[in-house]
């Protein structure tokens, strides 16, 4: 995919758009409608700011791609989503300028569009299911169901036209939501609404978990996290910032000595994995986790007012094969780093990231290797990082997951002269809320367990998003998090 | 929000404050320490160990040294300044017991994180000993809070300005040739002062506890960015320690680990420095 001017996209949608014209559309000519690409800043560009890639569609483009969607009567798109959006129902709205009954029709039952249109894994969720990407024998030719989605509440956002939620009269009942990520915000505005008193417990200096510590700005602009947390703190939920449960405060005594009525636990996937591999203490070697958080939270970044140092990588290899990984190899392309590698154990087919974050990455100039794996970290006398050995693999027999395994070709070992290495193989749950929280069952990867509402082994207690998932997505977090949330309600109502 | 409600100025670069933080006054333990922020956007975390705390007046002490930015500019605030950001009480308590005698070697403002585990030890039962250490007499902190609870009480200077003029290593080792030998050993201080402390202990078998004071970004687990050699494994130093056996971890990697950004730290201590100064002329 090589890069189009945003202009000329533009212009090519007013064209298609002036020939859609008074015409009755039937599914065939639906389907000869061209898929509008994003508009993106051009790549030799975008890395030299942390400004956002994708720019969103022009308002011709939504038009125009709206018009693709077939408003098939069964909605397989529907079943794709976590959280059952009406997506044939928005796109229809949005297809006809009505920007805010589309957005209208998506908050139903999505709290956080700006931000789902954004990071969702569209093409294995909704737009997997499209009836247009398997009539055309390919996913990348679905309804783009998520920038259509980014439109309307990007468009809602330009406008001023975001509104505070109404909140039912006090119930005088108060609830302990800890961590400020996807799945505690929408516990928070869910219960919020229902009258009770909510209080978030963020153990960093700004709310937003992952969105703020973990995905960059050229993905996820801050400003629109910061406007959802606004917006929970118009609605009257406190946020206290700097307050780590399990240490500040022991979850027990939130319930029992500090009068919260039910406490939920939305702390996510935050401790990082490293590969256990010689040479991983290294200087140089770092957790994708602590090189975003200093690029991101900290803003690093900006070198002339951040105080928080930034690794000076010039060869970098980024370990892994998720969006994280991703981020964490663009992000060092903007730092300015010369040479950004990223090592994969399977193949593109099975690499878990994004597509658009691949084909971003790939038109930046991160220099993909497939099939290939680390074996250790060698460093020179002074315990700086001075090349990484790797491994190739073949793909033999599918494994239990269905893909096929990858194995290693022996004697097949070399040496990658790098500087600087990244590992991005993913995260485990934070054990402290377990560790000083008697009576919270976890599994042996220390997720709490929660049963399909979010209740854990104790009493008033619940849990949702990477915390009981995993380390999964934003959309899971927020779908999980209205089940967890209704749970409380339906709890707090009967007492 | 935590407010300084005490600042003294202890030497030429060390600093005492006391300042609001109810929540962490409350649940601190000894070995446990903070980690703050002067400025939510642009600011950095630096994690301090908790010398002292009052969970009645809700208030907290931590003893500092002006070594880069952020301390730098610490320095400069006065009672009645808040600070923005202040997280904790962070990473495992100090496991106290009573064993019998107990060696507590603190080197530097490394005694300021020592008096509250050597008091808690003295709580527990045990013979406490302390052995305080620095350059010269200006730099030694809290030795009338140290003499108050130590059964005996050692103090050495590098220059000789007060006390033996030995390093702390000295006085530690008779300690151990002793008959009965200590039963623990607790030393805190700059990492090549521990380093030396394990070694002193090790032919003796004397189990010896360290507290580390690693880079750090968030304190609570997320960014690895502490972790340190132990035995072999790997262990962050924020949610696994900060207290680690003294003769497993491997100080040449911690140390040299601690210089990853000295470059960068250099240029913004210099920095910080002009503009200290600019702001002084200025007034």
């Amino acid at each position: 995919m090589s890069h189009i001017l945003p202009n000329k996209l533009r212009e090519q949608a007013a064209e298609q758009l002036a020939a859609l014209k008074g015409k009755e559309l039937k599914p065939k000519d639906r389907l000869m409608i061209p898929l509008q690409e994003m508009p993106s800043q051009a790549p030799e560009k975008r890395i030299e700011n942390m400004k956002e890639v994708a720019l969103g569609y022009f308002e011709e483009q939504v038009k125009v791609e709206a018009a693709r969607c077939l408003q098939c009567k069964n909605a397989p798109c529907v079943k794709g989503c976590p959280v059952a959006i009406d997506i044939p129902g928005f796109i229809k709205a949005a297809g006809e300028g009505d920007y805010e009954k589309s957005l209208g029709i998506i908050k139903k039952t999505s709290l956080l569009p700006a931000i789902c249109g954004r990071v969702c894994p569209q093409e294995s969720q909704c737009q997997l299911y499209c009836t247009v990407g398997k009539s055309l024998k390919n996913v990348e030719q679905s309804v783009s169901i998520g920038r259509i989605e980014r439109f309307v509440a990007d468009y809602a956002r330009q406008q001023g036209k975001l509104s505070v939620p109404p909140c039912k009269a006090d119930t005088g009942k108060k609830v302990a939501v800890i961590g400020s990520g996807p799945a505690s915000i929408t516990v928070a505005a869910d219960l919020r609404k229902e009258g009770h008193r909510v209080t978030i417990f963020e153990a960093f200096h700004k709310p937003g978990g992952v969105m703020i510590y973990g995905i960059p700005e050229f993905r996820l602009p801050k400003e629109i996290v910061q406007e959802e947390i606004d917006t929970l703190s118009q609605m009257g939920c406190e946020i206290r910032r700097n307050f780590l449960v399990g240490r500040t405060r022991k979850l027990e005594d939130l319930l029992q000595k500090d009068g919260y009525d039910a406490v939920f636990i939305g702390t996510g996937a935050g401790l990082p994995k490293f590969m256990n591999i010689e040479g991983e203490n290294l200087i140089g070697v770092f957790s994708a986790n602590e090189y975003l958080t200093r690029v991101n939270l900290m803003k690093a970044y900006d070198k002339e007012r951040s105080d928080t140092p930034i690794y000076n990588a010039r060869v970098v290899a980024v370990l892994g094969g998720g969006n994280v990984a991703m981020d964490a190899a663009r992000s060092a392309l903007r730092m300015g780093a010369e040479k950004v590698h990223l090592l994969y154990r399977r193949t593109e087919v099975e690499m878990p990231a994004r597509v658009e974050e691949v084909a971003h990455a790939k038109e930046e100039g991160i220099l993909f290797h497939f099939l290939r794996s680390p074996v250790r970290i060698l460093g020179n006398e002074a315990d700086h990082v001075r090349a990484l050995e790797v491994l190739e693999y073949q793909l033999g027999e599918p494994d239990e997951s269905g893909r096929r395994r990858p194995v290693a070709v022996k004697g097949s070992e070399y040496q990658m002269p790098v500087d600087t290495v990244i590992v991005a193989v993913g995260n485990n749950s934070n054990p402290l809320i377990e560790k000083t929280t008697p009576g919270l069952e976890t599994t042996k990867w220390g997720n709490i367990i929660a049963d399909e509402n979010g209740k854990t082994s104790m009493d008033r207690v619940y849990a949702a998003g990477d915390i009981v998932l995993g380390a999964a997505t934003v959309i899971l977090a927020m779908g999980e998090g209205r089940k967890a949330a209704a749970a409380i309600n339906e709890l707090l109502s009967n007492q | 929000m935590n407010k300084i409600v005490y600042k003294k100025k202890l030497s030429d670069d060390v600093y005492r404050i006391s300042f609001e933080a109810r929540d962490i006054a409350r649940e601190r333990k000894p070995g446990q320490f903070l980690i703050l922020q002067l400025d939510t956007d642009f600011g950095e975390r630096i994690p301090l160990t908790i010398a002292d705390a009052d969970p009645e007046k809700g208030t907290v002490t931590i003893i500092f040294q002006t070594v880069g930015k952020t301390t730098h500019i610490l320095a400069t605030y006065n009672v009645g300044d808040s600070i923005a950001n202040v997280l904790g009480p962070l990473g495992q308590p100090t496991h106290i017991e009573k064993l019998g005698t107990a060696i507590c070697v603190g080197g530097g403002i490394g005694v300021a994180p020592l008096f509250p585990i050597a008091q808690a030890l003295k709580q527990a039962g045990n013979k406490v000993v302390v052995i305080m250490g620095a350059r010269s007499k200006e730099l030694l902190v809290m030795e009338d809070e140290m003499r108050a609870i130590a059964d005996e009480l050692v103090i050495c200077t590098d220059d000789g300005s007060y006390g033996r003029k030995a390093l702390v290593t000295e006085p530690l080792k008779e300690y151990c040739e002793k008959d009965p030998k200590p039963d623990l050993a607790v030393a805190i201080g700059p990492p090549i002062m521990m380093k030396f402390c394990a070694e002193t202990t090790r032919p003796f078998s004397i189990h010896t506890v360290v507290s580390l004071n690693t880079i750090m970004v968030d304190g609570t687990g997320m960014c690895g960015g502490c972790r340190v050699t132990v035995g072999g494994e790997t262990k962050f130093v924020c949610v696994d320690g900060p207290e680690f056996d003294g003769h497993l971890v491997d100080f040449d990697n911690m140390m040299r680990r601690l210089g990853s950004y000295k470059k960068q730290e250099d240029e913004a201590h210099h920095q910080c420095h002009l503009d200290l100064k600019i702001k002084e002329m200025e007034k």
